[in-house]
């Protein structure tokens, strides 16, 4: 920190600002200084950090003194920060807040983010060194350090220009990507309007277009992606994929619930499917939308959706109203029970515990006590005892 | 006499002149039908060129995929809708965010009884990352955000709570109002809140403050501090992890899941 000084702010004749940043923290290498809450700016010539709450507390630091910078990413309450390698401050600096600091490397803390857009222009910066052909108006900080410094400053050159080339190849390769990308999302746009106009017409029709011809439009929309224009699902459910992924399911499902009572979550279901298919995933539309044809399609298993929104799986066989009835009988056998006691005595998991607690509440089985140590059953004794 | 228009010989022309209509109709859907099964083979074509070229830079670079969704957004197009959509088959993409669904479904399980099924994005994405080991590829925060987006179709409650410039994700279907996460949003600072800090803050009432934390109590996100100097102070484990007396293990999150 002893090789910032203080400053105007201003910008001089020929100096311009590419970036700045709120809620920039400056450290002196580990540690923390009074700088904690400014607006940070990047222009052609230098780093200037004003504070936020102060605007006369302003200083600077040349970009001449950087040696090279590093990202360091985001942590659990941490902000993503950028650490700054400078070079010896030179003896004709001008007074700034420190004299000494044992540290020779600066970190900027970006606690509103912003870190990776200043980066870039950071990093741009320090390689164009557009610093150099246009001198302002003040004296230019030179590094007059002895021998010493040089030889250093070398073999961090050395890794400053590795990371560029990197970085060139890398730009390289992406401003290709990004060019292909961007002509391919034009067919994709055509293929939209297209859908778009098809779906117009068959609003149109209303009912002179066959079936077929729709189940069709839709598997086509199912390949691109687009959202149904007529029902506003995306790609609307009820192709011929998701019939064929609704059998598959209750051929795979069948063991699974059996082993867990005969009814699973959706999201367990999810990751159950997942997990052992391996490759060529299902996304959670296409399982959402498989299930809702498993009734119509007449096989042992249906999907279900509890009040709260809570959607699962159960055999047909398995029936949750009679489920309620052992429920009502476990509760009054203990008096009373939260959800997470319920569900490690019978072996289920939290969120199906709780919908069965719910659904018994809601058929007046259960009564509930809601503190705030918890939601608690009781068996209703309005209803049973008069 | 010649009367047009009129006689069973006029009707039966007429419902004959109607079914050609209709048959043109018919023909005119099934012609822009079979447009678009060309053009969708056409780009079918184009889409796997590119993928040919730059199959890797959207596995590897986290900011790319980020251009690409964008992109796709754009115009309309939702790449992750299916696993038998163009996208995911070929590019891949799909997998790439399903797997990470199931991974994020995991963590939270496992840690819904610390936390009540509240957790940081910074958390939830580091214990991802953990899970997922040293030689699997690197995910971003935008990446975690698009596949928890996807599971909300999954009815179990997943959302995304803006908190002080990052994300409290929710993974349990509680119910959480405004107040609720304007009041999450007072404690990220300092991992906890008090009564008298929301009412100078937010300028409550008493009893509003002590609804809204009682609800955080009763859901298992907050914990209460009654040995606290001064007043009761309300903490949330989604906030506060340096207090955290052990990691959970990838072995322990899957036994999680019963």
């Amino acid at each position: 920190m002893d090789r910032f000084a203080w400053t105007s702010g201003l910008l001089e004749l020929g100096e311009t600002l590419v970036v700045q940043q709120r809620g920039v923290r400056l450290c002196d290498g580990e540690e923390k200084v009074k700088f904690d809450s400014g607006v940070l700016l990047l222009s052609t010539h230098r780093l200037i950090w004003r504070d936020q709450k102060n605007h006369e507390c302003c200083i600077a630091i040349p970009l001449s003194q950087i040696v090279f910078i590093e990202e360091q990413a985001a942590g659990i309450g941490k902000s993503a920060k950028i650490v700054v390698h400078l070079h010896p401050a030179s003896s004709n600096k001008e007074p700034g807040p420190f004299q000494s600091s044992k540290y020779s490397y600066i970190k900027l803390s970006f606690r509103e983010h912003g870190q990776i857009e200043f980066y870039r222009r950071l990093s741009e910066e320090i390689t164009q060194r557009r610093w150099e052909n246009m001198p302002t108006g003040q004296t230019i900080q030179v590094n007059k350090d002895p021998q010493a410094g040089r030889i250093r400053a070398v073999g961090i050159v050395g890794i400053e220009r590795k990371l560029e080339e990197k970085r060139k190849e890398t730009d390289k390769n992406i401003s290709e990507a990004f060019e292909d990308l961007s002509k391919l999302m034009e067919k994709a746009k055509e293929m939209v309007e297209l859908s778009k106009s098809i779906a117009n017409k068959i609003k149109e029709k209303q009912g002179d277009i066959t079936e077929d011809e729709t189940i069709r439009f839709k598997s086509y929309l199912l390949s691109m992606g687009i959202a149904n224009p007529v029902t506003r699902e995306t790609y609307g459910s009820g192709t011929h994929y998701h019939m064929q992924l609704a059998k598959q399911l209750a051929g795979i499902l069948q063991t699974p619930l059996e082993e867990r009572g005969g009814i699973m979550s959706l999201t367990e279901v999810y990751c159950l499917v997942n997990r052992a298919r391996g490759l060529e995933l299902l996304s959670p539309e296409d399982l959402v939308n498989a299930c809702k044809m498993l009734e119509s399609l007449k096989l042992p298993l249906r999907l279900r959706i509890f009040d709260s929104g809570v959607m699962v799986i159960e055999l047909q066989s398995h029936n949750e109203e009679e489920m309620v009835a052992s429920a009502l009988e476990t509760v009054s056998e203990k008096g009373s029970l939260t959800a997470d006691e319920f569900a490690k005595l019978v072996g289920m998991s939290v969120l199906l515990a709780k919908e069965r607690l719910l659904l018994a509440e809601k058929m007046g089985h259960l009564c509930r006590d809601d503190s705030v140590e918890g939601l608690r059953f009781y068996p209703n004794l309005f209803l049973t005892q008069s | 006499m010649h009367r047009r228009g009129v006689g069973a010989g006029a009707i039966a022309k007429k419902k004959l002149a109607e079914a050609k209509y209709k048959e043109r109709g018919t023909v005119l859907a099934e012609d822009q039908l079979a447009q678009m099964s060309k053009q969708l083979d056409m780009f079918k074509t184009n889409l796997e060129e590119f993928a040919s070229k730059h199959k890797q830079e959207i596995r590897k670079n986290p900011e790319f995929r980020v251009q690409f969704q964008d992109m796709c957004a754009t115009i309309g197009v939702d790449p992750l809708a299916s696993g038998k959509g163009f996208w995911s088959e070929m590019l891949g993409v799909g997998d790439f965010y399903y797997e990470l669904g199931v991974q994020i479904i995991e963590v939270c399980l496992a840690l819904k009884h610390r936390n009540g099924g509240l957790i940081t994005l910074e958390e939830l994405h580091q214990q991802v990352l953990k899970g997922r080991g040293k030689f699997a590829q690197d995910v971003s925060q935008d990446d975690l955000l698009r596949a928890i987006k996807k599971l909300k179709v999954l009815g179990n409650g997943f959302g995304i709570i803006p908190v002080g410039g990052t994300y409290l994700i929710q993974s349990v279907p509680a119910e959480l109002n405004m107040d609720h996460t304007v009041v999450l949003q007072l404690a990220e600072k300092k991992g906890y809140v008090t009564v008298s800090e929301i009412k100078s803050s937010l300028k409550w009432e008493t009893e509003r403050a002590k609804q809204v934390l009682e609800h955080l109590l009763k859901e298992g996100m907050a914990w209460l501090d009654t040995q606290a100097a001064g007043e009761p102070q309300y903490w949330l484990p989604a906030l506060f992890t340096e207090l955290y007396s052990q990691e959970i293990t990838p072995e322990e999150a899957k036994e999680a899941i019963p």
